[in-house]
């Protein structure tokens, strides 16, 4: 029996189905969005409350008959109520789709409110959230259980488990344990999933008692309970645990697991998924159209999850099944970026032309390509520019589409240079290891580069495998003919990088110890390390050794064991290389032999040097517990000259917004010297790694700083391992000195201004150091000290290194 | 790798200040003082060039206040106070020599001697800056002010706790104890890391008493003094369950004990900050008498030329 017919079936109102619908009403297509909660697009109405909700890729033009800028989820539901009544979409409401028959011009849908609809196309728009995984044990459905929470702070003074140990678990246990007696149950020991931010972040909290975790443990059943008999409660989680079975009396059970595509619906459509991961989307056609004729998958159900890609989508599917073809969004951006290209007649034709000419890009696929050059720029500089300097703090990724570059391995000789030609790549040492550049690249003639931005390569090396291979043998062979053999020719060193491995250390982790035989060399990559020696039952630090540095070529030019234990000071990847072919590389190059026994007389006289003053160590391995290790510029205060004034801190509030981005008596001390709780510029920033607005960057100086973009949503604050990012309400107050002085005007110095305009949590941003890299005479808080006890220094500086490793 | 502002730049502003005294010493033996009639004093062009470099200076040094918080400024503070200390200590040498060893009951000697109050705290100042952060760090053995407090709040809430157990009389005194425990207070307190812990002391001694008491004495003995509410209890609960009480007691004892030498610990951090504030108080008052002194002489000569 059929209710209704329509051309065109929408299943789902998220931004992807809305804008569809809506696109589909105002070209007059008959058409049907079916809904299966009473709102549209539930899964952002169910957003936190005042959320930011950002508009990325910002580059990409919107394209949908609805509108959609970054702002609060508010405004942004408002203005899709309004385009969605304004155009005379037909909506149902709580209508859950059921099932869905039938083929490319009669398909018949049922849904939850037992009506059935035919339609000849149909687009599946439901996204993974509507499909939230439950907890599986009897009493799931009870009422003080839930699987979604707006607002943390709804609730006071309640006893309420959280199950679950991924990051939205994470986040309403700690935002709940504010006012709540939180307890989070964990099936595994640890919480794997999480961010790192999020995983300091709960670990802290489990650390000060703020919540409770019970780890290994699994629910096993839920009852709800008469609160008068049960302590007030009006449930008991009945949980297993490693020691057996535990009852707790609750208030409230959420439970966070995450959603997935709802597999068996869609299964039973037809539509096939390429792999049994929970995870797997469905393959999709270039015009969405699954392996199913007729029906169309957008949105996070084929596998793109941002919103603007989603409404754009939902426009181009009608499109399509009007029979026109339209031309992607990104069109237009990606013409303007190649017009300037000789013999470039299309897009098409110039990524044609890079997939053909770059080998590294030649495993992404149409659509990653796209995306990849919408972040990229396209340079065309002119014979004998800079592409970057030697000891720049850039971090790109350029590709030679066309043309050649020069690159001067030898800062001191500039005539030096290695040419690279078309289809190759560089820059992947900085990217790789978070450091300077380490050589100058000047264009050549006809040059035609891809600069790619950090995120963007990460982003690449992440996803396709291929890419990521080819950047780790590249960066394998160069590193180790540059901080090697630099003056071996690549060809000799292929058996050398035939035997080479990438190791990962996490900090502390030994690479290898003392009195150990010598059976490996490691090439440093990411990272940094110490190297110690037993001394008198002590274990002394001897040397700091970063990035870009080998370690462990002592024991194999006299096959004596290990000399040193080499300990990883943070995360650390090394390229490890064996043994036996570095000895035969040696033996046929008297030169590097030479090279290597200078560099380990360097080392013995350190060795000695250091056995004599064991007190440099321990500072030396204080710092690097410290984090120094990663650091690329830190603030140190000699507290024997410090006198507790607080000028660093007035200084810095003084000149930046009133908020002070170091806190003087935080942090540890260890003889006199005191690490204060401030930003160390590290290398590879654990700030930047989440930023939704990609507002963090590294400026030239090395100097990592938050532009304007910020949106608040405290990403870094958390991910940030040393605590140095605060959320705070910008606010200008010039200081005074004589109406303050004289009249008791304003604010003394450093002393925030009180809080006028009190928007609460929506208005505060993320401020960190910047060094005060847009300031005359370098960072306000040494400049302030007026008894020199404020250093910024470069750790290496610092911990007095030796040019090279050890052992 | 740190440089005092003693040390700043190889001492290049105590160089400084060294050469203008010598200047200074070599032009006031040098000088003739020819004419019988011209006296040595601030009237002769020598005591004129003095007495003008004199009150540059202090018009400079005083300015200091101002540079202190100019947080825009780009050379380092560090700097101008190694300048404002060895210039400052140079007017010791070019003042006097500008008073031409004239000293009487009048404006002119207030201004001179309140110069010499305020060059008197500053050194004071030098010696608590140059010897009392270390203490203050080590003092501090890497907590913080904060982490202290709430140590001592942890402590009490825990002897509370365990006092409650042992009576409601000790726990009567030990809240007492608690509550009369300060840290702080004005300045005078602060300066002296005032200790106030005789009430600790005593509830020390009585548990001692009380500990002595229960581990050594027979519990049937009675030369137990009358009135003394404490041994009386001790008794009492000695009788009834000796070994557990003595355990509670004796780590009430130790928590207080504890507690004191934190206790300790922060009115020794506070004195410390106290002593290195505390001359500033008095460095920039007697400046601006200083000031209006010096006005006041620089007008008087002047008008009465």
């Amino acid at each position: 029996m059929t209710d209704e017919h329509f051309k065109i079936a929408i299943v789902g109102s998220g931004p992807g189905g809305m804008s569809a619908a809506a696109h589909a009403a105002e070209l007059g297509v008959s058409h049907v969005l079916l809904e299966s909660s009473a709102h549209l697009s539930y899964t952002i109405f169910r957003y936190q409350k005042g959320k930011h909700v950002m508009d990325e890729p910002a580059v990409l033009p919107l394209r949908s008959p609805l509108q959609f800028t970054a702002g609060t989820r508010e405004a942004i539901l408002g203005k899709w109520d309004e385009g969605i009544e304004q155009k005379g979409t037909r909506v149902l409401f709580q209508n859950e789709v059921t099932s869905i028959e039938g083929e490319k011009g009669n398909f018949i849908l049922k849904t939850s409110a037992n009506r059935t609809l035919t339609a000849e196309y149909v687009i599946l728009g439901i996204g993974v959230q509507g499909n939230l995984r439950k907890l599986g044990v009897p009493g799931q459905e009870a009422p003080f259980v839930q699987y979604q929470l707006d607002d943390p702070d709804e609730y006071e003074d309640e006893t309420i488990v959280v199950v679950g140990a991924g990051d939205a678990a994470i986040e309403n246990a700690v935002g709940l344990a504010k006012q709540n007696s939180v307890i989070i149950v964990n099936r595994k020991d640890e919480f794997a999933r999480a961010k790192q931010g999020n995983l300091d972040l709960i670990l802290k909290c489990i650390d000060d008692e703020v919540l409770e975790c019970m780890y290994s443990t699994t629910p096993e059943r839920i009852e709800p309970k008469d609160p008068l008999k049960n302590g007030g409660k009006p449930g008991l989680f009945i949980l297993n645990t490693p020691d057996g079975e535990a009852e707790v009396p609750c208030d409230r059970i959420i439970a966070r697991l995450g959603g997935s595509p709802p597999r068996r619906f869609v299964e039973a459509t037809g539509v096939e998924f390429p792999s049994a991961e929970p995870s797997a989307v469905p393959a999709v056609s270039p015009q969405y159209e699954s392996n199913v004729p007729g029906l169309y998958i957008i949105g996070a159900l084929a596998g793109y999850p941002l919103i603007k890609q989603c409404m754009n989508q939902g426009y181009e599917v009608v499109e399509f099944i009007e029979g026109r073809n339209v031309e992607p969004a990104d069109e237009p951006l990606l013409w303007k970026k190649f017009n300037k290209l000789p013999g470039v007649s299309s897009v098409t034709d110039a990524l044609g032309r890079v997939i053909a000419n770059v080998p590294v890009l030649s495993g992404l696929t149409p659509l990653q390509l796209r995306e990849f050059m919408l972040d990229s720029e396209v340079l065309t500089p002119a014979a004998g520019d800079y592409v970057f300097k030697y000891n720049d703090y850039t971090t790109s990724f350029f590709s030679i589409l066309e043309g050649e570059v020069q690159i001067q391995i030898n800062p001191d000789d500039p005539s030096q240079l290695i040419p690279l030609r078309q289809g190759q790549f560089f820059g992947e040492m900085s990217l790789i290891s978070g450091r300077r550049r380490s050589a100058t690249v000047i264009a050549g003639a006809g040059c035609v580069l891809i600069e790619t931005p950090r995120r963007s390569m990460n982003k690449l090396i992440a996803s396709v495998e291929s890419a990521k291979r080819t950047i780790d043998e590249t960066f394998l062979m160069r590193a180790i003919q540059a901080q090697v053999a630099p003056d071996t020719p690549i060809e000799e060193l292929s058996d050398l990088v035939h035997t080479a491995t990438i190791e990962t250390f996490n900090a502390n982790d030994i690479l290898f110890k003392e009195g150990e035989p010598g059976d490996s060399l490691h090439l440093i990559r990411v990272g940094s390390v110490t190297a110690s020696r037993n001394i008198g039952d002590r274990e002394v630090v001897m040397a700091y050794i970063p990035a870009g540095h080998y370690v462990g070529e002592m024991a194999l030019l006299s096959d004596a064991p290990r000399s040193a234990t080499i300990r990883a000071a943070v995360r650390t990847e090394t390229v490890r290389l064996e043994g036996a072919s570095f000895k035969a590389l040696m033996n046929r190059s008297a030169r590097l032999r030479r090279q290597v026994e200078g560099k380990i007389q360097e080392h013995i006289s350190r060795d000695i040097e250091m056995s004599s003053q064991p007190d440099t160590g321990d500072v030396i391995s204080f710092l690097v517990q410290q984090g120094l290790g990663e650091a690329t510029d830190v603030l140190l205060i000699d507290e024997s000259l410090c006198i507790r004034c607080d000028q660093c801190e007035k200084a810095c509030a003084e000149t930046h917004q009133g908020t002070s981005r170091l806190d003087r008596e935080a942090g540890p001390t260890f003889a006199s010297v005191h690490v204060p709780t401030s930003c160390r510029h590290c290398e590879h920033p654990h700030c930047m790694k989440d930023c939704p607005a990609d507002s963090i960057h590294r400026a030239s100086n090395g100097e990592v700083y938050i532009d304007e973009k910020c949106i608040g949503c405290g990403n870094c604050q958390r991910n940030c391992p040393y605590g140095v990012i605060q959320m705070a309400q910008t606010q200008e107050h010039e200081f005074n000195l004589f109406s303050w002085l004289l009249f008791g005007k304003g604010a003394a110095p450093g002393q925030k201004k009180a809080d006028k305009s009190a928007g609460g949590d929506a208005s505060k941003k993320a401020v960190k150091c910047d060094m005060c890299k847009d300031l005359k005479g370098g960072p306000a808080c040494v400049r302030a000290c007026p008894t020199g006890a404020t250093l910024r220094v470069l750790p290496e500086d610092f911990l007095k290194l030796s040019s090279a490793g050890s052992a | 790798m740190h440089e005092s502002f003693l040390v700043y730049r190889q001492f290049k502003h105590l160089k400084l200040a060294l050469a203008l005294c010598l200047v200074a010493i070599i032009l006031y033996i040098w000088h003739p003082f020819h004419d019988a009639a011209e006296s040595r004093n601030g009237g002769t062009w020598l005591g004129y060039a003095l007495g003008g470099i004199g009150a540059a200076i202090i018009f400079w040094l005083t300015w200091f206040g101002a540079r202190k918080r100019s947080y825009k400024a780009s050379s380092r503070l560090q700097g101008w106070l190694s300048a404002h200390v060895y210039l400052g200590a140079s007017l010791i040498i070019i003042a006097t020599l500008h008073t031409g060893f004239q000293f009487g009951w009048n404006v002119h000697t207030l201004a001179y001697v309140l110069m010499l109050a305020v060059i008197a705290s500053g050194f004071y100042g030098i010696y608590a800056y140059a010897r009392l952060p270390a203490l203050m760090t080590a003092n501090r053995a890497g907590e913080t002010l904060q982490s202290m407090l709430d140590e001592i709040a942890a402590l009490d809430r825990e002897a509370i706790a365990t006092a409650d157990v042992i009576s409601a009389k000790v726990h009567e005194i030990t809240v007492r104890s608690v509550e009369r425990t300060t840290v702080g207070g004005n300045f005078l307190t602060q300066l002296r890391g005032a200790s106030q812990t005789e009430n600790l002391e005593n509830i020390e001694q009585q548990l001692e008493e009380m500990h002595t008491q229960l581990t050594t004495a027979d519990p049937l003995a009675s030369d137990i003094e009358e009135g003394k509410t404490m041994m009386v209890m001790a008794h009492q609960l000695s009788t009834a369950r000796g070994g557990e009480q003595v355990s509670r007691v004796r780590q009430l004892l130790d928590l207080l004990t504890r507690k004191k030498a934190l206790v300790e610990r922060v009115r020794k951090d506070i004195r410390y900050k106290a002593t290195m504030d505390f001359w500033l108080y008095i460095h920039v008052p007697i400046t601006f008498a200083l000031l209006a002194a010096l006005i006041t002489h620089i007008i008087c000569v002047f008008l009465y030329w």
